[in-house]
């Protein structure tokens, strides 16, 4: 051990220094001298918004390996000015909640449980099941001839959490299928 | 406000730092009314007497602005003399048809020679003396408003209702304005739409809209509920506001000009344009002039194809598949027992969410289960849970509740199958167009010819921002071929343009992702106009015309927002002007062009056909073109106004004996004698799916509570945090019992009024951190006619202590009251306990199809003659 | 008085020389929206563990109940009928009557964006007593000017950083326990003391990280962020400003000059809370403006620290340890005999 470091002993520094009682840098650790915030540690910084109510007040989400590991408000904005509320504060736990549902499961008609099934497959057997209930309920014209051109086999219902573009793609798509039964939280 | 909007709250605190005076008025004390200046309780459900009321003080002392009104409105303009208002009916306005509970709307015009009023022209008196001109009817119309009348049925004192009236008439006019703030507490309401116009009409009498400060603010609860309204995931409407169309309407002309004809004044006389530019950013190359952009492709609509119709069609076996994405139905939606009980009828379901949400586990460990009343081997749905990336995971951009668009980069990568809608839905089309792509038949053409080719990334997700340029439209020939297209004048309908969504359109002006601009507030002006993107075009302040006097100056310089500048020849001041930019204040407008041209210089209201802001309402609404009070539908106060007890228009499938409506003022009704009324809370977040599943939000609202009055706690002997259970005519649940002084009995019209306070964001399943019975099995099915919304806001119940009992013995405690007051008997037939016209399953959907259906509470352009189109295509 | 504060002040009591400010909150319950902000902003920035009871605690809208190990900001909600609020109301006065430090308007007020403050038309006249109030306000550790917990250490755990705030310093602590029973407001608190831990670590439906079980924890005003120039968490995400932060100086400042601007409007029930350098803790970093008395609020009326006496202590513990040295001299004196 040599001198120097003796003499960052704490005791050495409360006897030396200006902190005698040993309340302040006297007692600092390595990890207090050392101290960042942990925000230091993100390998990137995204410009985000709150998903909860419609405020639309802006939020920074430090991310780290792909994962969000903190999130909080940016002060720039005119409409926040960094402020949150409780749920856009929870918002790093809204992805990292140890309930978070992140792979597919599957219920088959009249079962009891869950069984996995892979993305490629789920994807397949909903597009059957779309093309099927397209089929079944299709209607060319009303009674007095009018055309339709339509489909009441199936429905969507959701878009109030889901971005612009989605929302786009969402009514193209079913719309181009014929389907009219399509609707959100803004109805209710 | 501080409850479910509390950031944007921050700024009325910093107003009323500065001197502004806060009132709320609420049925409730909440923690908006904590922080007011004051609280004015009313009975809910009373809100258009009180409104009228305010409106008639304002006439009959003559407090309106009058230089505003009369340039700015259509107080002068005289309608037809088949008009008959609800004064002349006794609660109806002309038109109405008993048998089907709908309007002819047509009595409700303005008078002229047909030509004239097209163009925006019809008869005027200026004078106002005209007994049929707007300014007469509205006088006559809320002759019955009168303070006596808010003090016994809105339960408010007449010395709090001269505090509120003084307040508004002090703090508009040149010099200040009135902000109104609403949130569900008005489009909850069976006649909700009626309670947000009636403010409308208020706010125009005292020229309060288009001004800084001004207007009637829409506070939407979820991220991008506006988005979802203007990109719309809704049956009635295409991108844009543009109307789904109605069976019968066969071609695009007769389509687009029942939304808008090229002779009337303002911006929807180019209607044409914005649908071929939608049409033709759906179909590309195979849409052209001349087969009319393959408006063919397009569905049409037979009436109202809601969520609650669509519901009705799970119940009737007729529906095979849904899709859930980022909703939880059956905790969110009103009867959601009779929910839960339309999902066991589908074939599938895909559910795409974070969390395992009661919607997806209904099957497993619902209520309906957990009772046994059902088993899981019984029910036959076949469902796909998908995980989704959440708003940090993904890049797109949401709309906020002042229609600024804000672009999000992505934070993080999803986790494990999690993936964006976006790329689910690609994905899906993608793979429906490979299963069909050898079909011939003619009705897969308009997916197959679709355009569907988005980039991608390496892990299969598409480029938002690929989307969000077809929604703004590029230029397609000439030398700016494959250029964004600068602003919606730029759209035109011969197939060298096309834009998803006109009114968006300028979002990607300049090559530039103008959503993703985040120019420090600290750098620009108080408007902030670089931060984020406004539709329309980048405008803060719609109608902002009307912030200067029909000269063009601005009302006062402390209100000043924009003005006409005489040198430069141009509209010019802290906002984008929302006028023609070089149209001069004393223009006449040229009636001949029609258009944004024939708008005159002082037709502030340039999507209106006539220019004007719509005190009186001749077309748009189902129910009336002027507010009228009706009881809700549950009521059991007779509706001191009129002999007519509840909205004749209301919408009430019975659904067998799942949807029974309380006697209300019929025998019987004292059953259920408690009103009862839904609301969130700071901590958690609609049906739970984003808070109930979060450890910190859990923790502080843990527990399902009912929110009593402590004479009402007394008297019905419930212990404070105890349990206590509530019972409508669709279901029982039990609550904690939270005795609280903020709740308050009424007086009303000789009966003592207690309304109980039930926040909805628990429900019963294994999955989320915190349960407790779900609010809205309480609630039954009444809707709005014109959005199609349910009644929350104002039910009748019946409370006893404790807990409510559990399996069969639930329901045994349902139907006992479901006897005690007559609408069901013992051998299980239904009495008609609807106070209204009702109307069951089978005929809903062609009960309404001239209404032109608005979707929740969304800042919408009114669209002109929209209704009066809609019937002149024959859908009647 | 304790000897523990000296006339430079904690900082540089601390050994952290002249150049740095005292930072503190300015927790103002007037415009307090109860929102909990605070809480869940306060918990996610340090990674605290959920550790609420999951029911309903019947306290009205306050289901966490009082700062700990693992709350570091708590909300109380006070239910209040028209009584009380004159009783308030004439306390309030009362303090003002006895000269209660500070009272008065600056020269100038400024709105946040600089802005000259615009009160034409505001309502100048004395408000009448509501039937009926709902008071919020956000407790915190309150930084004291002699900090019962930091005196107490044995270990040199917890310490004064150069902005003036108390920190546990993990890696140090040993989890004794000694602070818990120093802290005259009951702020800190061991993680888990053998039998309560935080509910979230014992709950059978989700798994939760509980870093540092065993140590002592409490807010560290977020020293953290402060050494990269950011304010607390909570600070920042307090949609209404009833939580500021600044130097400790200008935060008792403006503290003051809201008591003034409140009791012009009639207001009189409101009054500072920790900014007398006199009480027994020498005064607070954390500061507060209440609408009534404190215990309403759940916070000692008059907090004492319980070192305050530590001036004889020393000199006695001199004595006695001077004698045993001087015992131990003679033993070994006796030794080489």
């Amino acid at each position: 051990m040599d001198t120097r470091t003796l003499l960052q002993w704490p005791i050495i520094r409360q006897l030396t220094g200006d902190d005698p009682f040993g309340r302040g840098n006297a007692v600092t650790s390595e990890a207090t001298a050392s101290m960042t915030p942990r925000t230091a540690d993100a390998d990137s910084v995204a410009n985000s918004v709150c998903p909860y109510c419609a405020v639309g007040c802006a939020q920074l989400v430090y991310g780290k390996d792909g994962r969000v590991m903190h999130v909080e408000g940016d002060a720039n904005s005119p409409v926040s000015r960094g402020r949150l509320c409780p749920k856009g504060a929870a918002s790093e736990q809204l992805g990292n909640s140890p309930l978070r549902q992140t792979t597919i499961r599957y219920r088959a008609p009249y079962a009891t449980e869950w069984t996995d099934l892979d993305y490629d497959t789920a994807l397949d057997m909903i597009a059957d099941r779309v093309l099927e209930a397209r089929r079944n309920h299709w209607e060319d014209a009303d009674d007095e001839g009018n055309t339709l051109r339509r489909t009441m086999g199936f429905a969507s219902l959701g878009g109030a959490t889901l971005d612009n573009e989605e929302n786009y793609l969402i009514k193209k798509l079913f719309t181009a299928a014929g389907a009219v039964q399509l609707e959100n939280q803004a109805r209710i | 406000m501080a409850e479910a909007h509390p950031v944007a709250f921050q700024w009325v605190m910093e107003a009323k730092r500065r001197g502004a005076t806060l009132i709320h008025v609420d049925p409730r004390f909440t923690r908006t009314s904590a922080n007011s200046d004051k609280h004015i309780a009313l009975r809910s459900g009373s809100d258009v007497i009180l409104l009228g009321a305010v409106i008639k003080h304002v006439l009959d002392n003559d407090l309106w602005f009058e230089e505003y009104v009369r340039a700015y409105t259509n107080i002068s303009t005289i309608i037809t003399d088949d008009y008959l208002d609800t004064e002349d009916v006794d609660g109806v306005f002309s038109g109405f048809d008993p048998e089907t509970g709908t309007y002819d709307t047509s009595t409700w015009a303005y008078e002229g020679e047909t030509e004239k009023v097209d163009r925006g022209l019809p008869e005027r008196d200026e004078t106002l003396q005209h007994p049929r001109c707007v300014y007469q009817i509205l006088k006559r119309h809320y002759a019955r408003y009168t303070p006596e009348m808010v003090e016994e049925y809105c339960g408010i004192s007449r010395e709090d209702f001269d505090y509120l009236v003084d307040a508004i008439v002090a703090n508009s006019g040149r010099e200040r304005t009135t902000v109104f703030a609403y949130a569900l507490g008005w489009t909850q309401q069976q006649g909700g739409s009626q309670m947000i116009r009636t403010s409308a009409v208020l706010q125009l009498l005292m020229g309060n809209v288009g001004r800084p400060g001004s207007g009637i603010m829409a506070m939407r609860g979820h991220a991008n509920i506006q988005g979802a309204t203007d990109l719309p995931t809704l049956f009635h409407i295409l991108p844009g506001y543009l109307p789904m169309v109605k069976a019968g309407q066969e071609s695009f002309a007769e389509y687009t000009r029942g939304v808008g004809r090229k002779e009337q004044k303002g911006f929807w006389a180019n209607a044409d344009i914005y649908t071929a530019n939608l049409l033709k950013a759906w179909w590309g190359e195979h849409a052209t002039v001349d087969n009319d952009f393959h408006f063919d492709y397009l569905p049409r609509l037979t009436g109202a194809h809601s969520t609650y119709q669509t519901l009705g069609r799970m119940l009737e076996n007729k529906l095979d598949g849904y899709f859930i994405m980022g909703q939880n139905p059956v905790v969110g939606s009103a009867n959601g027992r009779l929910q839960r009980k339309g999902m066991n009828n589908l074939k599938w379901l895909v559910v795409r969410d974070y969390y395992m949400i009661e919607s997806a586990t209904w099957w497993k460990d619902g209520p309906e289960v957990e009772s046994g009343e059902i088993a899981s081997e019984d029910i036959g749905t076949e469902v796909f849970f998908l995980p989704c990336a959440n708003h940090m995971e993904k890049a797109g951009s949401f709309t906020q509740t002042q229609r600024m668009v804000q672009w999000r980069d992505q934070g993080a990568l999803p986790p494990d199958d999690a993936t964006s809608e976006l790329q689910f839905i690609y994905e899906l089309g993608q793979r429906i167009r490979a299963k069909l792509k050898d079909s011939t038949d003619e009705r897969d053409r308009p997916l197959l010819e679709l355009t569907w080719d988005y980039p991608v990334d390496e892990h299969g997700e598409p480029d938002a921002e690929a989307v969000l340029m077809e929604i703004n439209g590029r230029y397609l020939t000439g030398e700016k071929a494959g250029q964004p297209l600068p602003g919606f004048a730029e759209m035109k309908a011969d197939g060298s343009t096309e834009g998803g969504c006109w009114i968006y359109c300028g979002i990607f002006k300049d090559d530039v992702n103008q959503a993703r601009r985040r120019k420090s507030r600290e750098e620009q002006t108080l408007v902030a106009p670089e931060w984020g993107w406004a539709w329309p075009m980048n405008r803060r302040v719609l109608y902002n015309r009307a912030s200067a006097d029909p000269q063009g100056r601005p009302w006062s310089e402390r209100k000043k927002l924009i003005w006409w500048d005489e040198e430069q020849g141009k509209w010019v001041g802290n906002d984008v002007p929302d006028f023609p930019l070089n149209k001069r204040p004393d223009d006449p407008g040229d009636p001949s062009k029609g258009g944004p041209a024939a708008l005159a210089g002082t037709d502030a209201f340039i999507m209106q056909p006539d220019g004007r802001g719509w005190l009186f309402a001749p077309t748009g609404l189902a129910d009336g073109p002027l507010p009228a009070h009706y009881e809700g539908p549950e009521s059991r106060v007779p509706n001191p106004l009129y002999a007519q007890q509840s909205s004749p228009t209301g919408i009430h499938p019975q659904h067998g004996k799942d949807n029974l409506n309380a006697p209300g003022v019929k025998p019987g009704g004292d059953v259920y004698p408690y009103v009862f009324t839904t609301y969130r809370i700071t901590e958690h977040h609609t049906a739970g799916g984003m808070s109930r599943f979060l450890p910190y939000l859990s923790e502080l609202q843990p527990e399902l509570y009912c929110e009593v009055s402590p004479e009402l706690a007394e008297q019905l002997g419930l212990e404070p945090y105890g349990w206590m259970t509530i019972i409508t005519a669709r279901s029982a649940i039990e609550a904690r019992v939270f005795v609280t002084e903020r709740m308050r009995p009424l007086e009303i019209g000789g009966q003592t009024i207690h309304t109980v306070g039930l926040p909805y964001h628990w429900a019963r399943g294994k999955q989320a951190i915190v349960t407790g019975d779900a609010v809205n099995d309480l609630i039954g099915i009444n809707l709005d006619a014109n959005t199609q919304i349910q009644n929350s806001k104002n039910n009748q119940c019946a409370i006893r202590p404790g807990r409510r009992p559990r399996g069969e013995a639930l329901r045994e405690l349902v139907r006992e009251y479901q006897e005690r007051a007559g609408i069901v008997e013992i051998d299980g037939q239904i009495h008609d306990a609807t106070p209204q016209a009702s109307h069951n399953a089978e005929d809903l959907e062609h009960t309404i199809e001239h209404a032109d259906i608005q979707s929740d509470y969304m800042t919408k352009p009114p669209p002109s003659k929209v209704d009066e189109s809609e019937q002149k295509g024959g859908t009647r | 008085m304790s000897l523990l504060s000296g006339p430079e002040g904690p900082i540089t009591d601390a050994g952290w020389g002249h150049e740095h400010h005292r930072k503190g909150f300015f927790t103002d319950t007037s415009v307090c929206i109860g929102c909990k902000a605070c809480e869940v902003a306060c918990k996610e920035w340090n990674q605290n563990p959920a550790d609420g009871e999951r029911k309903i605690l019947g306290s009205s809208y306050d289901n966490t109940g009082a700062l700990g190990a693992n709350t570091w900001r708590h909300v109380a909600f006070v239910e209040q009928d028209g009584d009380r609020i004159e009783e308030a109301r004439e306390s309030g006065r009362r303090l003002v009557s006895l000269g209660m430090p500070g009272i008065g308007p600056k020269e100038s007020r400024t709105a946040e964006d600089g802005a000259p403050l615009d009160l034409t038309g505001a309502d100048r006249s004395h408000p009448d007593t509501p039937e009926f109030r709902w008071l919020m306000s956000s407790d915190v550790c309150k930084h004291c000017t002699n900090a019962g917990c930091l005196d107490a250490c044995p270990t040199g755990a917890l310490y004064r950083s150069q902005f003036g705030s108390v920190v546990v310093q993990q890696d140090i602590c040993n989890g004794c326990g000694t602070c818990v029973g120093a802290c005259p407001f009951g702020v800190i608190e061991r993680r888990d003391d053998g039998t309560i831990s935080p509910k979230g670590s014992r709950d059978e439906r989700f798994d939760q990280d509980v870093p540092e079980m065993g140590t002592a924890h409490k807010c560290t005003l977020c020293t953290d962020r402060l050494i990269d120039g950011e304010i607390p968490a909570c600070a920042k995400t307090c949609p209404t400003r009833s939580i500021s932060f600044g130097d400790r100086d200008e935060m008792v400042a403006d503290a003051r000059e809201r008591v003034a601007q409140l009791h012009e409007r009639g207001m009189t029930e409101a009054r500072l809370y920790g900014a007398n350098e006199k009480d027994g803790v020498g005064g607070t970093g954390s500061v507060f403006l209440l609408l009534d008395e404190p215990e309403v609020y759940g916070l000692p009326p008059d907090p004492q620290v319980p070192t305050a006496g530590l001036g004889s202590m020393w000199k006695r513990a001199g004595l006695s340890a001077a004698g045993m040295i001087a015992a131990t001299a003679i033993a070994f004196a006796a030794g080489r005999k």
